[in-house]
């Protein structure tokens, strides 16, 4: 079958909503374009694990402990799924580790701002997993099946782990000033970097058209952001604690919460490596990195050992 | 209290499997795999497990408004009761690896004993965290022997980091008197079994890992009357610090 019969089977299979799996043909541009989507959110999942990570060992109480050790866990299994999600289209997750550290492959910006509070344990849960559940939610319908269910099992687990940070905020504003007043600053600092999760505007997001032509993403940038918003709002009432955006009203024409402008010059300093913690978080996956060398060729040795005696054993 | 012995045994079951736990809850993220780490974090969650249905059953017994967070973060630090050996640093994974080895030989057969405990909810809580122990134990063997039958550094490395903490081991089989006087009430474990299939899992491990028992004499240290490492005070100014810094609060 020629190139062009193979491509128009492609795109009919993709407008009668069928999932492509790893064996169909599929576009180069497709593949690729899957292999830095799956990968960027399988390290996003890996670099999480740092900003909370550092809170383990300070919890304030063992439940909470167990907690937040639970879900950074949960994390790495996401990982491991989604690393293996994008195997299936060629690449190795060493491979994918090495762009990790060399810059070449990115994660989601917002784990380049730092974790100061115990507060932000729990902004973090509400805020940024909330946002990633809206891009997850409409991932579990995209095209390429490894991915899709992929997602729909990170899904479950993300609308846990998002209860629970709520849940954090509610304790917190719920108890005293001081703790209230965490919330608050934690909230401050975190609202923006999340509307910022959902990426460029749409008039500047580069790879939507075609994401969307290919069912890849179903929902634009500024759609899913507005959702947030809108879900988010009533959340942040309930709590009792302000959203650091004076323009953010109820529009009744709209059907929906307006909003301030984002600093979409932070947004790109932070995404060209220039954030608080870019540098911090690379050099910790570096240092894990390294130090772990060792460890897997030993893992390696042991087993090609093992291998040759049960050979001479069989001889 | 009347139960000060059974409150003070407590306290040393639970704090072994905590310091352990925090120790390696410190690596969470920072292990040399993805799969790694998530075993590694599996087992600290498994002994936090473990430390709350302690100090929930060590809560009861002391009254006074004491939970399980009030025992776990707001003692001094004399009034901690693990050995030594759970408090060395992660220095490589040839450390973690040979600290919860050690730990973990000597974990299994105390539990096994514990189970048969006249004290019904010691015994429960045993019955149940021996199944994680089993899990642990057979983990930290199993990467005893890829290390130490790995490469050339592996096996170094690995030998290096017995030579440290092996003399540590001794502890935990060195009976305190709270110790004896629970043995004596069926409460607690006979020491001296769990010592015998201690190093009998030692040295069945160590030789299929090609690595050596180092012939050092056991460390003098007393963790268990309360008297610990420089390192200690640093892990409880981690692990006590939210409690510390916002006192009387609800998390």
């Amino acid at each position: 079958m020629d190139i062009k019969s193979l491509e128009d089977r492609f795109e009919a299979k993709i407008a009668a909503g069928e999932s492509i799996e790893p064996k169909d043909w599929m576009p180069e541009k497709y593949r690729k374009t899957h292999i830095r989507q799956i990968s960027q959110h399988a390290h996003s999942e890996i670099v999480g694990m740092l900003p909370e990570g550092n809170w383990i060992t300070r919890a304030p109480s063992l439940r909470r402990k167990v907690a937040l050790l639970a879900k950074v866990q949960d994390e790495a299994g996401h990982g491991l799924y989604l690393y293996s999600a994008a195997e299936t289209l060629g690449i190795s997750r060493d491979e994918m580790t090495e762009q990790l550290l060399s810059g070449k492959a990115k994660y989601s910006s917002i784990f380049n701002y730092p974790t100061l509070t115990w507060a932000d344990i729990g902004a973090i849960g509400w805020l940024v997993d909330g946002a990633a559940i809206i891009n997850q939610v409409m991932l579990t319908r995209t095209s390429y099946g490894p991915y899709a269910r992929a997602m729909v099992r990170i899904c479950k687990e993300e609308s846990f782990h998002q209860r629970q940070g709520y849940e954090i905020m509610l304790t917190l504003c719920n108890g005293t000033p001081e703790q209230k007043a965490l919330a608050q600053d934690a909230l401050n600092r975190w609202w923006w970097p999340s509307l910022m999760m959902f990426g460029p505007r749409d008039a500047e997001s580069p790879h939507t058209e075609q994401s969307m032509k290919w069912k890849i993403k179903r929902k634009t940038n500024d759609e899913l952001r507005q959702q947030f918003i809108d879900i988010t709002k009533p959340q942040a009432d309930i709590l009792g604690i302000t959203i650091p955006d004076p323009d953010l009203k109820w529009n009744e024409e709209r059907g929906h919460y307006d909003f301030g402008d984002i600093d979409w010059d932070e947004f790109w300093q932070v995404v060209n490596g220039n954030g608080q913690c870019n540098k911090d978080r690379i050099a910790a996956k570096q240092k894990a990195w390294d130090e772990g060398a060792w460890v897997r060729d030993a893992a390696v040795a042991h087993a090609e050992k093992k291998e040759q005696k049960k050979q001479k054993l069989s001889a | 209290m009347k139960d000060q012995s059974l409150y003070e045994y407590l306290l040393m079951l639970g704090d072994n499997s905590m310091i352990l736990g925090h120790r390696l809850s410190e690596l969470c993220g920072h292990g040399p795999s993805l799969e790694t780490d998530i075993a590694l974090t599996n087992i600290s969650l498994d002994l936090f497990g473990q430390v709350r249905s302690y100090f929930q059953y060590a809560a009861e017994l002391k009254g006074d408004e004491a939970t399980e967070d009030s025992i776990a973060f707001l003692r001094f630090d004399r009034d901690y009761r693990n050995s030594i050996i759970v408090e060395q640093p992660n220095t490589d994974f040839a450390h973690v690896i040979v600290r919860q080895f050690l730990f973990d030989s000597y974990h299994v057969p105390l539990l096994e004993q514990l189970m048969h405990s006249e004290d019904e909810t010691i015994a429960a809580i045993a019955a149940k965290s021996i199944k994680e122990a089993k899990y642990h134990l057979r983990f930290s063997s199993e990467w005893m022997k890829r290390l130490g039958d790995g490469t050339e550094e592996s096996h170094q490395r690995t030998q290096a980091a017995l030579n440290h903490l092996y003399p540590y081991l001794h502890e935990l089989y060195h009976e305190s008197p709270i110790e004896k006087e629970m043995k004596e009430q069926g409460i607690g474990a006979d020491l001296s079994v769990v010592k015998d299939h201690s190093l009998a899992t030692i040295n069945e491990v160590i030789a299929e890992a090609t690595l050596s028992i180092p012939e050092s004499e056991p460390r003098m240290v007393r963790g268990k009357q309360g008297i610990h490492s420089e390192h200690m005070g640093f892990i409880l100014s981690d692990l006590q610090f939210m409690q510390r810094a916002y006192p009387n609060m609800q998390w």
